[in-house]
Parts: C-alpha cells; structure tokens; sequence
C-alpha cells in the first residue's frame, strides 16, 4: 500500500504537524520504506487472538470520587506561554 | 582516597556511611568532573552544582547524626525525562525547553527520600525517540569509549546516552534512565555499564514524561550488577499516582547478588540469530552460554517464533501511544507556542513543526497514520494481536527455562551519523530488547566482552516478570565470569 504526497498532507494534518510542500516527498518516501518493513506482520496467523493492549495482569485500581488535589493556580501556570489573572492567555479562536 | 569518582555505588555508599569521606567532597569530585568533561561529551544538558553541595552538606548532616537512608550522599545523574521541581526538564526537546516541573516524579522522589545527591540532567534522545542520541535537541552525546582503529567520536547508544556516558565516565556513580524498546539496555552495552528494566509497574510513570505508555519503564545504569540491584531497588515502588503501578513490595534485590546459579535452566533463544550478525557478537554469546554451563546452569535451546516480529510491532504500537500521548503539546498550557499565526490550527501546526525535531515528527506521523480512518484495524489492532503473540512465546517457555540469554546489541557502539542513511536501519539496533517491552519482563545488560576495535559489548538476561531476582542473581554470575570490561581511557 503505498503512501503518496496526498496522503502525508492528509495525516501530517491529522498529527497538526506543519510539513511543507516540499517535504510531502521526501516523508512518503520515508514512510514507505517503513511501512513496507512493517507489512511483515501480514505473514503473522492472529485469527481469535485478543489484542494486547496492557502489560498489566491486575484490573485498574478505583478509589474513591473525591477531590485529593488542588489549589495551585500559580504551580499549574507557572510554565504557561502567556497568562494574566490566573487564566491562559491564548490568540483569538472566534472571530 | 585516590579518586573518589570512580567507585561503585555501593562502595560509596559503604565509604559515606564509615565517615571515610564526605558527601560534600565526592559530590565536588563529581562536579569538577562534569565541568571538564562535559564540553566534550554533552552528557548533561542541565547541571545543578550549587543544589548537589546543598543536598550533599544535608546528607553529611544525617550520616553525622545516624539516620542516613539507602543511597545517602551519593551524586547521581539523572535523564533529562524525569521531572524534578525547580530543575528545568526537556526530553530533550525543543518544545519544552524552559519548562521547570512545579513537582517532582515519583522515581527521583524514592531517590531523594533515601539520601542521595542530584547532579544535573542527562542528555537523551528527544522523547526518548532514538538509538544513538543524536536526535536530541541538545546535540549528541559522545561515548568515552574509542574505537582502536579510529578517532572517530563514537555513539553512547540511545535513548539513554547521557545517563550511559556519564556513569561510564565518571560523571556520576549512577544515573536513572528510561527504557522503551531497549533504551537502558542499549547504551549500557555500548559503554560498558549495567542497565536493568523492571517489570512494566515496578517503577512508577508518574512525573516521567511519556513517550509510550505501554512500554515505558524506569530503571538504572550503574558500573556493577550490584549497583543496579542497590539502586533499582530504590527507585521502584507501589505508587497510586500511576494507574499501571503494581500495588506489590519490592523485594530486597541485593540479596540475589552473588547468590549460586547453579541448577537454574537457561534458555537460548534460537530466533535471537539474526541475519548479517557479527561474528563477534555470536562468539560472545557462546562465550556467555559456556559461563553459565561452567557455573551449574542448565541450558536449554528454546524457541520464541514471533521474535521476528518484535521491531514492526514496536513501529506501530510506540508511535500510535507517541502520537495520543504527544497530543498535549499544543502550544497553550506549557512548552513552545509558535508567534504570529494565522488560526487555531495555523497555531497548533506551526508550535509543533517548531518545537518537535524530524524523528519525532516521523513517528508522530507514522502513528497518525495507523490510527487513522481505514488503517486501524490492518495495522493497529494487527500489531496488538502480535503483541499478544510475542508475549505468548515467552509464558510458553517459562516452565522450561528460568531466564534467558541473548545478546544486548546486535554490534558494538557505532560512529556519530552512521546510521542516520534510512530509519528502518537505526531501529534494528533494539532488535534483541524490544521483545521485552512488548512483554513487559524484566531485562538486564552486563558488560561481558570487547570486540577487536577494543569496544564494549553486552549480554542480556531476560526473566519473567516480577522476577528481577533471578535477572539480577544470573547478570551478577556473567558479570563475575566475564572479570570486568575495564573502563574508557580518559582522552576528554
């Protein structure tokens, strides 16, 4: 299956990653190359095998639904790029 | 004490305890150390010398009055991944340069709880996505060790070559590293050093920044399998601020060093001979093989048939976790926002084409793209249920085998920029530890050999999990067998 420009634009859009045009090329060349290495695991029989997506034999722990944290507005901005009052401050989003 | 810098651990350890020395003192060997060597190979990106005599003068204060912890007094480095309050924390990155963590990771937490000194911040793949070092944003680390036949500067391996380099030479007695697909196993091999990875769950993520969640794991390069048993046990813990954190005790490690390994059944891994290996790497595996015979092992020839498929899985797993995990860089809350953009999206593309370097964004890509509409399935669910299958091959073969042998690399450590030609080649290099991630098991590499080009080279233990014991106990016994691979010569 091969990868063309197109579709890098496609999912360097869907990463929000800026490419410019004259990268599409090269990066799907890229790609193919490492997609072709990966299609190997066609050859791989995983019919009725459940995917694995834990290392982690033990259930996810619940506890209790209360508030254990807090009340660091200046700790939780304190790497913000721009921020006033204890708000972010972002560009305009709405026009 | 002639030099105090070139101790193991636990010798330090044992030395500060016995009032032979101070920690204020090694800890300024250690600093005097870094600020002559550093320039050349960039293993630090971020030194903490003022804060390293202050937590050393704290420590001389408690062994003064009795109450010193595990580790107490003893400088250690630590990759630039784990986030310590106050100390800027990059990945490696550009796009968090500047960001200072108003906390500290649990890991580095364990660290400071039983005594020891921090030293700075080691230089590392950026987010941890690399063999080599050389995708950092700092520049690449240099590896103490020479080839004999060239000048050339030589990698330290990745992602963890600043931690790697800087125990290998002198730098520090220890480092913490992270290993993902092979990246604390890896550049031990290529230095010389031990590097140990856990258990998925022994060692909590919390305050690690994350690459993929799955396989991610902490755990220590150190000059000794006794180093790495002292100060494993020290970072792991049960850790309720990370939901993949075993709720278990940690064993006390040590205890397994130097212990008998006679009558243990060790496993040697057929589907581990890989094609265009040298033959020095197989020499010393037999060689390795032939220790373990001599010292009472059993060796038993086993088979993992889905070993083949370890690396491709790995490719689409780790980049698809990469790509929801590294979503949080978006420009707004913390790390690097781009000026003068035209939109929202304009905003988020531009911060993150900025911010990111070019493996990053490969693999940031790469997981978009098997995540993405029409390709979840062939690729993402597929490689998932490989997954299972790697991890099968090993449950079948624990009622035969109490570890097994591998080697750690398939080569020695290689030149700076020698294999930056396609990315495919550069990802072999974890060929032989990324099964272990998949699987989430215990692994260790132990110096156990030096190639003609007077290079390092490394064995692997790899256990079941939970059972570092046994890891721990067969690396001590290869580690005896091998008698020591000597030390870099210092040229920097």
């Amino acid at each position: 299956m091969a990868i063309d420009a197109e579709t890098v634009r496609k999912v360097a859009h869907l990463a929000r990653i800026k490419t410019p045009d004259d990268r599409l090329e090269p990066l799907a060349g890229e790609l193919n190359g490492i997609m072709a290495w990966i299609d190997q695991l066609n050859e791989v029989d995983v019919v009725g095998v459940e995917p694995m997506t834990s290392n982690v034999a033990q259930p996810l722990r619940l506890r209790d639904d209360v508030v254990t944290d807090g009340a660091k507005v200046e700790a939780v901005l304190s790497n913000a790029p721009k921020s006033a009052d204890g708000f972010y401050v972002v560009p305009k989003v709405v026009e | 004490m002639s030099d105090l810098t070139r101790l193991t651990l636990k010798a330090a350890v044992d030395g500060l305890k016995a009032k032979a020395f101070s920690s204020e003192e090694i800890t300024r060997a250690f600093v005097a150390n870094i600020e002559a060597a550093n320039p050349t190979l960039n293993a630090y990106v971020v030194t903490t010398p003022d804060k390293a005599i202050d937590m050393a003068k704290a420590s001389d204060a408690r062994i003064a009055a009795g109450t010193a912890g595990a580790l107490e007094g003893a400088p250690l480095g630590i990759k630039d991944l784990f986030c310590t309050e106050g100390v800027q924390t990059t990945a490696g990155s550009n796009m968090l340069r500047g960001f200072v963590p108003p906390y500290e990771s649990t890991v580095t937490s364990n660290l400071w709880r039983d005594g020891a000194v921090m030293l700075g911040k080691l230089n590392m793949d950026e987010f941890a996505m690399g063999s080599s070092n050389e995708t950092s944003a700092f520049g690449p680390v240099v590896n103490p060790w020479k080839s004999k036949n060239s000048n050339a500067d030589l990698t330290p391996g990745g992602s963890s070559g600043g931690s790697a380099s800087a125990v290998a030479a002198d730098l520090c007695l220890a480092a913490t590293a992270s290993d993902t697909g092979g990246s604390i196993r890896q550049p031990a091999a290529f230095t010389g050093t031990v590097g140990i990875k856990p258990t998925y769950g022994r060692a909590s993520r919390f305050g690690m920044v994350a690459f993929a969640s799955s396989l991610d794991q902490a755990g220590p390069i150190t000059r000794t399998v006794e180093d790495a048993a002292l100060m494993l046990q020290s970072m792991c813990s049960f850790d309720v601020k990370d939901s993949t954190s075993l709720d278990i005790p940690t064993p006390d490690w040590s205890a397994s060093v130097g212990k008998s390994v006679k009558g243990l059944r060790i496993g040697v891994p057929r589907e581990y001979v890989v094609d265009g290996m040298p033959a020095e790497i197989q020499a010393l595996w037999d060689q390795g093989v032939a220790w373990l015979r001599d010292a009472g092992c059993e060796i038993v020839d086993i088979s993992l048939p889905h070993t083949k498929y370890a690396l491709p899985t790995y490719y689409i797993v780790a980049p698809a976790e990469a790509s929801s995990n590294l979503a949080r860089y978006d420009g707004m809350r913390f790390g690097h926002r781009a000026e003068n953009t035209k939109s929202l999206t304009d905003l988020y593309e531009t911060s993150r084409a900025e911010g990111f370097g070019k493996e990053v964004q490969r693999r940031l890509t790469i997981g978009a793209y098997v995540l993405s509409a029409g390709f979840y399935d062939a690729y993402y669910v597929r490689a998932l249920k490989v997954r299972r299958r790697i991890a099968e091959d090993f449950d079948n073969v624990w009622d035969q085998v109490d570890a097994i042998l591998t080697p750690s690399t398939p080569s020695a450590a290689f030149a700076i920029g020698d294999k930056q030609i396609d990315p495919v080649t550069m990802y072999l290099n974890d060929v032989f530890t990324v099964t272990a991630n998949l699987a989430g098991l215990p692994g260790i590499s132990v110096p156990a050999g030096i190639d003609s080009n007077g290079l390092p080279l490394g064995l692997q233990v790899i256990g079941k999990a939970l059972d570092e014991a046994t890891v721990l106990q067969v690396g001590a016994a290869l580690e005896q067998a091998a008698g020591g691979v000597g030390k870099a010569e210092r040229w920097w």
